[in-house]
């Protein structure tokens, strides 16, 4: 199982903690997997998220590796200027 | 309407045009006699972009009615450049990195062209004053006073001590 | 100038020196292009018609007199749109570029037309007459927010909203970790503060420009300025229903953009103008409708709320935040959460942020979008706690920083970080000691930014004669094409006037994101390093096939191909020159190409050190002394880097001192020219001092990290704070213009 750290606002739409666990081995296994078992995540997933990975952020690429013992946290997709 | 018939000296080439009475300098110079060097940032007075000199004055272009130009003597940024030699001004803005995005460049340059004119060895205050009616958003200025300080000294030296 | 750079990092001959740019011959001779200086044959100039009411109902448009008028080639309304496409998933930015049933701010734009010359098509517009029925509106956050408030757009609310909010507040996120209610219990001082800050303006020069010509059969050009025209292809060809193949789009020259080029305007009008008239449309924006109808900043109302100890450590800190970006959803807002107390090492902190709808021009990006407004707010609530203390500032900030291993306020834990060496780099800084006079104040601040990577593609192309062309992606906005032929030149070993990089259409390259979040030097330099590897692979080929040996047994060093060791051989090395001038004769052109959706761009720090006087008698306050620290991971060429920095913190100035859009009581933009809406001009500013540190970035081969967007952070509280030290009173709105200062001090007094 992946420990995924989720933010603040979106506690009450999962299931009220910090964290959700899912299974994965990549960013599209985890993003998916968070989609089908938490689906009050659903909505924000579809209008976009980025995942940091050990303090990284990936803002799409589906296959980056994620170990178990990997520092994962959702984030919004993150745009500049 | 009748169109006015202007015939003017830019850049040292002897030139007529066809304009509208409504018609500022500005949209002669880009619109008819392809000279768009010269910028239009605000087209009110406020940016210094569309700067020219006109019979030996700076000048907003945008606010300069082409129909009074008849007879006058205009330099663009199309004429600072002899041949294939920059102008100091040019050199010195390349070297000290004086521009980023450039579109602000041709009016500055033509501003500080019609300062070290005037005042061959002008203090950065006397320069950043000059300046003040030319608007950059991308440098600061910082580089540009620079640049305008360091092609004074420049153009002292290459005409001996009696230039300043 | 200085430079801090450690003394491990990789050594480099091209890469971190100053060469004249490559364009910059066309840029001092105004020969360069920029995107009002093409005209076509037989081209048409289009125009606007904006209407002046921050909410109305738009009931007939009736554009047949205008029609009538000789000269009039074409005219559009958002009703030609849903005729080409009904389900375009770009509506959001089209309805922002022509209203659709409301107008949602002063300046919307309600219809176009295109005529032989801008006099015929100004004064057809005139003749376009347009029914509509006044609706309430709403302008400010606190009014947005209430219940009961005229609600701007029905049914955007996402599914998160607290209760108790109108309709309009239509986004919330919170971040954040620990335990507040212990944290502040744990203070030696608490405080709390409300801040404001004011929409600002991008302000470039160059007002937004096009050229378009569609024909009937679909296809089409389109020249503009924009800081990403693979982006405006994607959203045009999306608008007209069309395949991205068909849509060329070229990006002129630009004349700045800082965030607020990088969607479209006039763009999608242009091409409808040109494919109803069957001529090229040219349309060059006013600078009036520059800031009425294109993207300034969100404008805020931010609480922050600070626990420290006597010590200077931080106990617990709190953010709510209200942004505000007119009439269409944003995620401005979240980037204002995420970034607020990023500099920080916290145990305890919470941020909340909320997007609120309201009746005025939709935001656009700009540097660091989000971010200035709430670390202004957070830093100068630190900055009267290190006042409550007596404590250094500086010394405050290097105890509380965020370093590797810090859990950051936004989540992720941090890596290599340069923010302690930065905040060190101050404070031994001769500008950190010298004295001041009399009403005179120092401040200082922290910014952070993310920095981004993205979709990159970059082909590099080894010519005959063995000179070098690159071809990227994204319009050069700073100097770029300068770096990007630097790193391909250092990679390759070759000098610098043998490298060419220019900017391809979107016919000719495949999708390159945006230039934008500080990604170029980042992401096209790595595109640019790995394509020129890919190059010499192929160069140390071509050698060992000359030399009958093996490709293992072949290096590439310094410009040559050598013999890998004694065993493969004492040939005599080959240059690139060599081996190009053969290529022919040995298999073909060669060249090296890499395409990535680039990660790990890297955060960025910087610190800003300011001297500020303030005049008791008339509120003015002036810049004595700007220093600028920040880490540039590699500064590619040092010139550009400073720039970057002095510019940002130039327009940073701005917005702290000066720029504000100012509404009338009707809902009006009362200053939308540079003459009431004051940009610095050049007698307002000292020199800005600026400090390179040099902390790599393990992210990229070179260590670059974006450089562009966090230098316009620190401002704002810097100088915040320098006049509340300067005047004894501490200002929790900008900007800090004459008479607001005034006002406080005759308060004062
Ligand atoms: S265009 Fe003339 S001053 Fe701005
Ligand atoms: S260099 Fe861009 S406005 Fe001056």
């Amino acid at each position: 199982m992946v420990k995924v750290k989720i933010w603040g606002s979106l506690k009450n739409l999962a299931d009220g903690s910090d964290y959700v666990s899912v299974t994965g081995s990549n960013f599209k296994e985890v993003i998916d997997n968070i989609s089908l078992k938490y689906p009050g995540l659903k909505p924000q997933i579809t209008r976009g998220v980025s995942l940091a990975v050990d303090g990284k952020i990936y803002k799409e690429s589906w296959f980056t590796p994620i170990n178990e013992d990997s520092e994962v946290v959702l984030m919004p997709y993150m745009q500049g200027g | 309407m009748k169109k006015l018939h202007v015939n003017v000296s830019v850049n040292n080439n002897d030139l007529e045009f066809l304009c509208n009475p409504e018609d500022t300098l500005l949209d002669v110079l880009r619109n008819d006699l392809n000279l768009t060097g010269t910028k239009e940032g605000c087209s009110t007075g406020d940016c210094g972009a569309c700067s020219v000199i006109l019979d030996k004055k700076l000048v907003c272009s945008c606010l300069v009615l082409a129909a009074e130009v008849d007879g006058s003597d205009i330099d663009t940024i199309e004429g600072m450049a002899e041949e294939n030699k920059l102008h100091v001004l040019q050199e010195k803005f390349l070297e000290h990195a004086a521009l980023q995005c450039g579109i602000c460049t041709p009016g500055i340059l033509i501003a500080a062209k019609s300062l070290l004119e005037k005042n061959q060895n002008p203090t950065e205050k006397e320069v950043r004053y000059w300046l003040a009616g030319n608007l950059c958003r991308c440098t600061g200025y910082d580089k540009i006073i620079r640049a305008v300080l360091d092609a004074a000294r420049e153009m002292r030296k290459d005409y001996g001590p009696n230039y300043s | 100038m200085d430079q801090i750079t450690p003394k491990t990092t990789k050594e480099f001959k091209i890469v971190g020196t100053r060469p004249l740019r490559p364009d910059g011959i066309d840029k001092v001779t105004g020969k360069a292009m920029y995107g009002a200086d093409l005209y076509a044959p037989n081209m048409l100039y289009g125009c606007l018609l904006r209407i002046n009411e921050p909410h109305a109902f738009i009931e007939s448009i009736d554009t047949s007199n205008a029609e009538q008028l000789s000269g009039v080639k074409s005219i559009v309304t958002f009703k030609d749109f849903i005729k080409i496409n009904p389900d375009n998933k770009n509506n959001q930015i089209l309805e922002n570029c022509i209203a659709n049933e409301k107008v949602l701010y002063d300046g919307h734009a309600v219809a176009a037309v295109a005529a032989v010359d801008l006099s015929t098509a100004k004064k057809a517009l005139k003749l376009v007459k347009i029914k509509y029925k006044k609706l309430p509106f709403v302008i400010t956050i606190e009014d947005a927010m209430k219940i009961g408030a005229p609600v701007v757009a029905i049914g955007k609310k996402n599914e998160n909203i607290p209760d108790g909010y109108s309709d309009n507040v239509i986004q919330y996120c919170s971040f954040g970790h620990g335990n507040l209610e212990e944290g502040f219990k744990a203070a030696h001082k608490v405080i709390k503060r409300t801040f404001k800050t004011p929409s600002v303006h991008q302000g470039y020069i160059e007002p937004h420009a096009c050229l378009a010509s569609m024909s009937n059969d679909g296809k089409a050009d389109l020249w503009c300025c924009t800081q990403g025209h693979f982006n405006v292809r994607s959203i045009c060809s999306s608008i007209f229903k069309m395949d991205n193949s068909q849509l060329k789009v070229t990006a002129s020259e630009i004349g700045g953009g800082f965030g607020g080029k990088t969607t479209v305007f006039i763009e999608p009008i242009a091409l409808a103008l040109s494919q109803k008239s069957g001529h090229p449309v040219k349309m060059v924006m006013s600078r009036e409708d520059v800031f009425k109808a294109t993207g300034p900043t969100v404008s805020s109302l931010v609480d922050v709320e600070v626990g420290m100890k006597k010590t200077g450590k931080i106990t617990a800190a709190r953010a709510i935040i209200r942004y505000e970006g007119g009439a269409f959803p944003n995620e401005t807002y979240e980037l204002g959460a995420q970034s607020a107390f990023a500099a920080y090492d916290l145990d305890a902190v919470k941020t909340e942020a909320f997007n609120v709808l309201t009746n005025r021009p939709t935001q656009a990006a700009y540097r660091a979008p989000g971010a200035p407004q709430s670390i202004y707010a957070v830093e100068s609530v630190i900055d009267e706690l290190c006042q409550f203390f007596n404590q250094d500032p500086l010394y405050v900030r290097i105890l509380n920083a965020a370093k590797k291993g810090t859990k950051s306020s936004y989540g992720p834990t941090f890596d290599d970080i340069g923010l302690k060496a930065t905040l060190e780099a101050a404070k031994n800084h001769p500008h950190y000691t010298s004295p001041l006079k009399e009403n005179q104040g120092r401040g200082i601040s922290c910014g952070f930014w993310f920095n981004f990577g993205g979709n990159t593609c970059v082909s590099l192309n080894i010519n005959f004669d063995g000179t070098v062309g690159v071809v990227e992606g994204n319009p050069d906005i700073g100097g770029s094409r300068s770096s990007i032929s630097q790193m391909a030149a250092e990679e390759l070993g070759i000098s610098l006037d043998k490298v060419k990089t220019v900017i391809a259409d979107t016919n000719s390259l495949g999708h390159n994101d945006v230039t934008d979040g500080s990604r170029v030097t980042f992401s096209v330099g790595l595109a640019t390093i790995k394509a020129a590897k890919a190059a010499k692979k192929e160069l140390c080929k071509r050698a060992s096939k000359l030399w009958g040996i093996d490709e293992d047994a072949v290096i590439w060093k310094d410009g040559y191909a050598h013999p890998a060791g004694a065993n493969a051989g004492n040939q005599e090395p080959l240059s690139l020159e060599d081996i190009a001038k053969v290529s022919s004769q040995t298999g073909g052109p060669i060249a090296g190409h890499y395409e990535v959706n680039a990660d790990g761009a890297g955060v960025s720090f910087g610190v800003h050190l300011v001297d500020i006087e303030t005049d008791m008698e008339t509120g003015h306050s002036k810049i004595i002394r700007y220093t600028v620290f920040q880490d540039a991971g590699k500064a590619i060429h040092p010139s550009y880097v400073e720039g970057q920095m002095q510019g940002g913190s130039v327009q940073g100035i701005g917005w702290a001192l000066n720029e504000e859009y100012i509404y009338s009581s009707d809902g009006k933009l009362q200053n939308p020219g540079f003459l009431d809406y004051r940009i610095p001009v050049a007698s307002d500013l000292p020199m800005i001092d600026p400090v390179i540190l040099e902390i790599p970035n393990p992210g990229h081969p070179y260590g670059v990290r974006g450089v562009g967007e966090t230098s316009i952070v620190p401002p704002l509280a810097a100088i915040n704070n320098a006049v509340s030290r300067a005047t004894g009173i501490r200002f929790t709105e900008l900007p800090l213009s004459p008479p607001r200062v005034l006002k406080a001090i005759l308060n004062k007094q």
